[in-house]
């Protein structure tokens, strides 16, 4: 156990969270804004990446590719939206339909090979592991702090205007928005394009930066956007109540989750162990407020025995 | 003015559950109208509310807001029309939304939500002055969240916004009955107030007799899903409890002495 070596794996860390932090802000509209949980993202997250490096791989240029990238996740958060809305199939089980769904359709894209490869000096990439410790502008961790930026502004934005407060209404109280003439079917729609489109855009990202992208590449995908949003919600939750410092909140958390995943891979923790490790960690985590809930309610009545 | 025609609901046809909800109702209000319904429970009270908010189709029957039929539309349609205030003041408001954005939202409705900004600064200077009318101290806390007011605070501001925007119609749903009682007079008499001013059209139903008697210049009451007493102009305003005790017992025959405990 050398210290220096976990050091040297900070930087890697950091980017890879950055990039992760994306998608965990993806989840973090559906499943805290929209009260949404979007199984959807375990396979946005490998659409997007798929869509990009074939589109790159066939002479698309990089913002094109991008763009389409994020297009192919909105549409599937459009399915879901519309198994939702329009067949009356359960949120975790229209999520679900279509993760499996784009399983096969992510296949086809990569001309139905498990994984397809984007060589970092061949082609124009946005972000690439190997540049994580030049101390440039070509370093993955200053380009993602900027996109995570932007991307931040755009959503303060949008979920301040009226479209999207009726979003947060409908996550919020959809009796209310609907009392309100808000069609929540469409800003459940709405909001699950939004959040899947992210999720892609965070993909593309990704699978440029590691050089390839993988068919299993989302697997798990929505955990790890969650344990971000738990990591940010219990460390910032009390200090922030600006919605675009929750959304940096949840990035930070997705940082906080790699580097705690390096830290226990360092202190020697078999890799294929790591998802049995992040889920009971999320489960133990969703389970808080219960229990404080449960614990409250025991010493209301205990009191009320007493009395 | 509202017109319901023949208006039927079965809830759970054909099983065990089986309820006629509605059966037959008949009603024609004026605009400006004040209407107040009593009745025991499962009279059809508050599924005549829902009926005419659109919470479901109905099985036959129609529904005619200001000559518009708005039978076929769905409830985020009506609500174009319609200014609600439900039972659970939970209910009306969005919790973890500041109040100023609550009615924001309220101040759109039936309107199309665009990119525009949710709201602007002309706006929360007039959501100010109207919130000091409530007298509840709110006019300051504009940008609190909605989850951190009191039930009473959250009923006035459901009221609010309900006619923030002037509804065609006003449909308020036992909405103080949860409520202590000294905020449910208080809310009570807001509604009042706010109902002559804009003079609404207004559709309130209530557990409580007296209210029943005090508000409104006109009283239905239910009973098994339909209208069993429609009393309105100087008869209403002479009714008394005792009165109405003695029709309500005349149509319902043999009930009355479960739904006297709950009605007194």
């Amino acid at each position: 156990m050398n210290i220096s070596s976990l050091i040297s794996a900070l930087p890697g860390a950091t980017a890879q969270g950055l990039i992760w932090g994306i998608m965990a802000i993806g989840v973090y509209l559906t499943y805290k804004v929209l009260d949404f949980s979007d199984l959807t993202v375990d396979g946005t997250m490998a659409t997007g990446g798929a869509v990009c490096v074939m589109l790159m791989i066939n002479g698309t240029n990089l913002w094109v590719a991008l763009l389409c990238s994020v297009l192919a996740g909105m549409a599937a958060g459009l399915v879901t939206g519309i198994f939702h809305t329009k067949m009356g199939i359960p949120p975790i089980l229209s999520g679900i339909l279509t993760q499996l769904a784009l399983y096969s359709i992510n296949l086809w894209i990569m001309g139905f090979k498990a994984n397809q490869g984007i060589n970092v000096t061949k082609y124009n990439l946005l972000v690439s592991a190997r540049n994580v410790r030049h101390l440039g502008m070509d370093n993955p961790i200053f380009i993602m702090l900027a996109v995570t930026a932007i991307l931040i502004v755009v959503l303060y934005w949008f979920f301040g205007t009226e479209l999207g407060s009726s979003l947060r209404a409908t996550g919020c109280n959809e009796q209310m928005a609907k009392a309100q003439g808000i069609n929540v079917d469409r800003c459940k729609r709405i909001g699950l394009m939004i959040s899947n489109g992210i999720v892609a855009l965070s993909s593309a990202l990704f699978a440029q930066y590691q050089g390839s992208v993988d068919v299993n590449m989302g697997r798990g995908a929505i955990v790890i956007g969650l344990a971000a949003v738990i990591i940010s919600t219990v460390i910032f939750g009390k200090l922030f109540h600006n919605f675009g410092l929750k959304l940096m909140a949840v990035s930070i958390g997705a940082v906080l989750y790699y580097i705690v995943i390096q830290v226990v891979l360092w202190l020697g923790l078999n890799t294929n162990l790591l998802k049995l490790l992040s889920a009971l960690v999320v489960a133990f985590f969703l389970a808080i407020p219960y229990w404080t809930k449960n614990a409250k309610n025991m010493k209301r009545s205990k009191g009320a025995k007493h009395a | 003015m509202l017109d319901l025609i023949n208006i039927r609901k079965t809830f759970n046809p054909h099983t065990i559950n089986e309820k006629v909800a509605l059966n037959g109702v008949n009603l024609h209000m004026e605009s400006g109208d004040f209407v107040t319904v009593i009745g025991g429970n499962g009279a059809g009270k508050s599924t005549i509310l829902n009926a005419i908010a659109g919470l479901w189709p109905l099985d036959e029957g129609r529904i005619v807001i200001d000559g518009q039929d708005v039978t076929g539309l769905c409830e985020y349609k009506r609500a174009a029309f319609i200014g609600r205030v439900f039972q659970d003041p939970m209910m009306g408001t969005a919790g973890n939304m500041q109040i100023e954005e609550n009615l924001a939202i309220a101040k759109r409705r039936g309107q199309k939500r665009g990119l525009c900004i949710g709201i602007t600064k002309e706006e929360r200077q007039q959501y100010k002055e109207m919130l000091a009318t409530l007298g509840l101290g709110l006019e300051d806390r504009l940008t609190t969240k909605v989850k951190l007011l009191s039930g009473g605070q959250r009923q006035a501001l459901t009221l609010l916004m309900a006619t923030l925007t002037k509804p065609k119609l006003l449909l308020l749903d036992e909405h103080t009955a949860a409520l202590d009682p000294r905020t449910a007079g208080k809310v009570l008499e807001l509604s009042n107030r706010i109902v002559k001013e804009h003079r609404l059209m207004t559709l309130m139903v209530t557990h409580n007799m007296k209210d029943a008697i005090a508000y409104g210049n006109r009283l239905i009451m239910m009973h098994q899903g339909r209208i069993i007493l429609d009393i309105s102009g100087d008869e209403k305003r002479c009714l008394t409890v005792p009165v109405l005790m003695n029709e309500f017992a005349k149509a319902s025959g043999d009930e009355l002495a479960t739904d006297r405990a709950l009605l007194s």
